[in-house]
C-alpha cells in the first residue's frame, strides 16, 4: 500500500466528502473530516521523508505511464507544499468543531465539512500532480468548494464576497486553461517535465509567450498578486473563521507554487523567458503590494480585514523573491510560504476566537482585550511579532534570506523596501496592542477565552511561529532542497 | 398544467420511453455517442418533465430529496470505488487493467462502472439544481 501513497494523498480527502454527504450528521462529518485531514497529513509527512531519502517519487495514475497518462510527482518542492497544506488542514480541524457550530447553520454543517474535504483534496491535487490539465481540474475543485465555503459565512455580505471571488476566480481559471491550451498546441504534451523538454527545442516563441502571459495573469488572480487582489479582503473578512484560516495559509500559497513550477521548471529551460522582463515586473508589483497593502492594512477598522490586507502584502514578499530569483531569495520565498502560512493561521485562529466570544473583531470591540482574553491577546502579540519578522520568530528567517538575496544582487532599494514593509507591519500590529493592552475594557464587555479545543489549535499555531524561527530544519532546509531542484532544472 | 388532459397523458406516456432511451445512451456509450453524463441528463429530464406537468411536490414524492442527495454522493463513491478496486487488485489507482482476466476486459469493466457512477451523480445533481430553482420562494426556509 505504501507505493500508493501519492494517490491516497488525494483520494482520502476526496472520498471523505461523499461519505459525509451520505451520513448527513454534523458530528460524524466533523469526525470524518478530522480523520481524513490527519491521515492526509501523515501521508504527506511519509512522502516527504521518502523524497528526502530516495529522491523524486513518480506515480502513474491508472498504470498509464507518463507522459501519456497522468503522473503524480512528489519532488523536493511538492513534498514541501504537501506537508504545509495537509498540516494546516489538520491543524484547524480540532478548532473547527466549536467554531463551525457557532458560525454555520446546523443543517448546513455537514455540507461545510464535505466542502472542506473537497477543498483539501483540490489543493493537495494541484500540488501533487505532474500534469498541466490535471492542475486545472484540481484548481476548479478547490475553487468551487472555496466559493461555497465562503458563502456559508454569516450574513449576506458573505454571499456577495463569494460571488465576487467566483467571478474573478473563474476568469483566473479560464486564463490558466487558455495558457495551457497554447502550450499544448505548441508541444503536444500536458506533462510538466515533457512540456519543459519539448519547449527547449521550439523555435516559434510567440504562442509560448502568450501562454506565459495567460498563465501568469490567471494564477496571479488566484494568488492575489497585486493589483489582482481585490477579491481577497472581502472573502477573508466574511468567510467563517476556519475557512479564512485555511485559505490564508494554503490556497494562495498553492497558486504561488504552481507559478513557481511554471517559471522555473517549464519556461526557464526554453528561451521563452529571454528578453522578457518577468522578474522586473514581478519585483515592481511585489514592491507595490508590500508598501500599498501594508499601508491600507494600517487603516482598516476590523482585525480580520487588517490581516487580510496584510496577507496581500505578505504574498508580495514571496513574489519578490521569485522576481529576484537567485538562490538566497528563492529560499526566502519558499520558506516564507510556510512561515507566513503558519503565522497567518495562528492570527486568524485567534481572531476567530475573538469573533466567537465578542461577535465581531472590530477595533472598537477590542478595547481592553488583554484583560478579558489574556491568552488570545498574548498569542496575537507573538504571532504579530512573527508577521513583523522579529528575530527568533518564523517571519524573520524568510525575510533574512530575502534581504540576503537582494543584497547579493546589489539591489539595496529592495533591502530598504523589505525593512520598510516590516516597519509598517509594526504599525498595524501596534494598533492591536494599543487597543488590547492600553485601552480600558468597557463595562459589561464579554469576557472569557474560547473553548479548550479551539485553544489547542491556536496554541500549536502560535508555538510553531516561534519554533520555526528557532529550528529551521523544516522551512529553510526544505526550501534549500527545493531551490536546488528549481535552479538545477534551469542550468 | 395539471388540468391539461393532453399534456398529462403525453407526459405519462413519454416518461418510460425517455428513461429507456437514457438506458440505451448509457450502455451504448462505449460503442457510439453517449455515456454516463448524457444518460444522467436524460434521466433527469424525464423527472423534470414530470415535475413541470404534475408539479414539484408530485415529483418530490416520486423522487424524495433524501434519495437525490444520497445519489449525488453514491455516484462519486462508485467512481472513486472503481479506483480503489484497482488498488486492491494490485494495480495503481484507477487501474482498469487488473479488473478482469485480461486488460481489454478489464478496461471495459472499469469504464462501465465509472459511467454508472457518472450517470447517478449527474442525474441527481441536475434534479437538485432544478428543484432548488423551482422551489425558490415556495420553501419556508428560503
Amino acid at each position: 500500500m505504501l507505493d500508493h501513497l501519492p494517490a491516497l494523498q488525494v483520494v482520502v480527502p476526496l472520498m471523505s466528502a461523499p461519505i459525509i454527504v451520505l451520513l448527513r450528521r454534523p458530528g460524524a462529518a466533523w469526525l470524518i473530516s478530522t480523520l481524513a485531514s490527519f491521515v492526509a497529513f501523515a501521508i504527506a509527512v511519509a512522502l516527504a521523508l521518502r523524497v528526502a531519502e530516495t529522491g523524486t517519487v513518480s506515480y502513474a495514475m491508472g498504470s498509464w505511464p507518463p507522459p501519456w497518462g497522468i503522473e503524480y510527482r512528489v519532488d523536493a518542492l511538492s513534498a514541501f507544499m504537501l506537508v504545509l497544506v495537509a498540516g494546516v488542514a489538520a491543524l484547524v480541524m480540532p478548532y473547527a468543531r466549536r467554531s463551525v457550530a457557532a458560525e454555520v447553520a446546523e443543517h448546513q454543517a455537514y455540507l461545510f465539512y464535505a466542502m472542506y474535504c473537497l477543498c483539501v483534496a483540490g489543493l493537495l491535487g494541484m500540488t501533487i500532480t505532474g500534469d498541466l490539465f490535471n492542475v486545472f481540474v484540481f484548481l476548479e475543485i478547490s475553487s468551487l468548494s472555496t466559493y461555497v465555503l465562503i458563502a456559508l459565512g454569516r450574513g449576506r455580505r458573505a454571499l456577495l464576497a463569494a460571488f465576487q471571488y467566483l467571478i474573478v476566480g473563474t476568469i483566473g481559471a479560464t486564463f490558466y486553461v487558455i495558457g495551457i491550451g497554447l502550450l499544448y498546441l505548441v508541444t503536444g504534451s500536458l506533462n510538466f517535465a515533457d512540456v519543459a523538454q519539448r519547449l527547449a527545442g521550439i523555435g516559434e516563441l510567440r504562442p509560448v509567450l502568450a501562454a506565459l502571459a495567460f498563465i501568469t495573469v490567471g494564477l496571479g488572480l488566484k494568488l492575489a498578486l497585486f493589483p489582482l487582489h481585490q477579491w481577497l479582503p472581502n472573502a477573508y473578512a466574511f468567510a467563517p473563521s476556519v475557512v479564512t484560516t485555511f485559505l490564508a495559509a494554503t490556497a494562495t500559497k498553492v497558486s504561488v507554487y504552481v507559478l513557481v513550477r511554471f517559471y522555473f521548471l517549464v519556461f526557464a529551460p526554453s528561451q521563452a523567458l529571454e528578453g522578457v522582463p518577468v522578474g522586473g515586473v514581478l519585483i515592481a508589483l511585489s514592491a507595490a503590494a508590500i508598501v500599498a497593502m501594508s499601508l491600507v492594512a494600517v487603516f482598516q477598522p476590523d482585525l480580520k480585514r487588517m490581516f487580510a490586507y496584510s496577507s496581500v502584502a505578505q504574498i508580495g514578499y514571496v513574489t519578490l523573491g521569485l522576481g529576484i530569483a537567485n538562490e538566497a531569495a528563492l529560499t526566502g520565498s519558499l520558506a516564507h510560504l510556510v512561515n507566513h502560512g503558519v503565522t497567518k493561521s495562528a492570527l486568524f485562529l485567534l481572531v476567530g476566537g475573538i469573533v466567537l466570544r465578542g461577535g465581531d473583531a472590530s477595533f472598537a470591540s477590542l478595547a481592553g482585550l488583554g484583560q478579558r482574553m489574556p491568552w488570545t491577546s498574548f498569542g496575537i502579540g507573538v504571532a504579530g511579532l512573527s508577521l513583523i519578522g522579529v528575530p527568533a520568530t518564523a517571519g524573520f528567517t524568510s525575510k533574512w534570506y530575502l534581504i540576503a538575496g537582494a543584497a547579493e544582487q546589489g539591489s539595496w532599494w529592495i533591502v530598504a523596501l523589505v525593512v520598510a514593509g516590516s516597519l509598517i507591519a509594526v504599525a498595524y500590529v501596534w494598533r492591536f496592542v494599543e487597543a488590547a493592552y492600553l485601552a480600558q475594557p468597557p463595562a459589561g464587555a464579554a469576557a472569557g477565552e474560547p473553548p479548550l479545543s479551539m485553544r489547542a489549535s491556536e496554541a500549536v499555531a502560535v508555538a510553531l511561529c516561534v519554533v520555526l524561527g528557532l529550528v529551521t530544519a523544516f522551512n529553510i532546509g526544505f526550501a534549500r532542497r527545493a531551490v536546488g531542484l528549481l535552479l538545477g532544472g534551469a542550468g | 398544467m395539471k388540468n391539461d388532459l393532453v399534456l398529462r397523458v403525453v407526459a405519462k406516456l413519454f416518461t418510460p420511453f425517455v428513461l429507456l432511451f437514457a438506458l440505451y445512451v448509457q450502455f451504448h456509450g462505449e460503442l457510439g455517442p453517449g455515456g454516463g453524463f448524457q444518460a444522467g441528463v436524460i434521466v433527469a429530464a424525464a423527472v423534470i418533465l414530470y415535475a413541470i406537468v404534475f408539479g414539484l411536490p408530485a415529483a418530490r414524492r416520486l423522487v424524495p430529496d433524501a434519495i437525490v442527495e444520497s445519489m449525488m454522493a453514491i455516484g462519486v463513491l462508485i467512481y472513486a470505488g472503481v479506483g480503489v478496486a484497482g488498488l486492491l487488485l494490485g494495480g495503481a489507482y484507477l487501474d482498469y487493467f487488473v479488473l478482469d482476466r485480461d486488460p481489454v476486459h478489464g478496461q471495459e469493466r472499469g469504464i462501465f462502472w465509472v459511467e454508472i457512477g457518472v450517470a447517478i451523480t449527474v442525474s441527481s445533481v441536475m434534479l437538485k439544481i432544478f428543484a432548488m430553482f423551482a422551489s425558490r420562494g415556495h420553501d419556508p426556509d428560503e
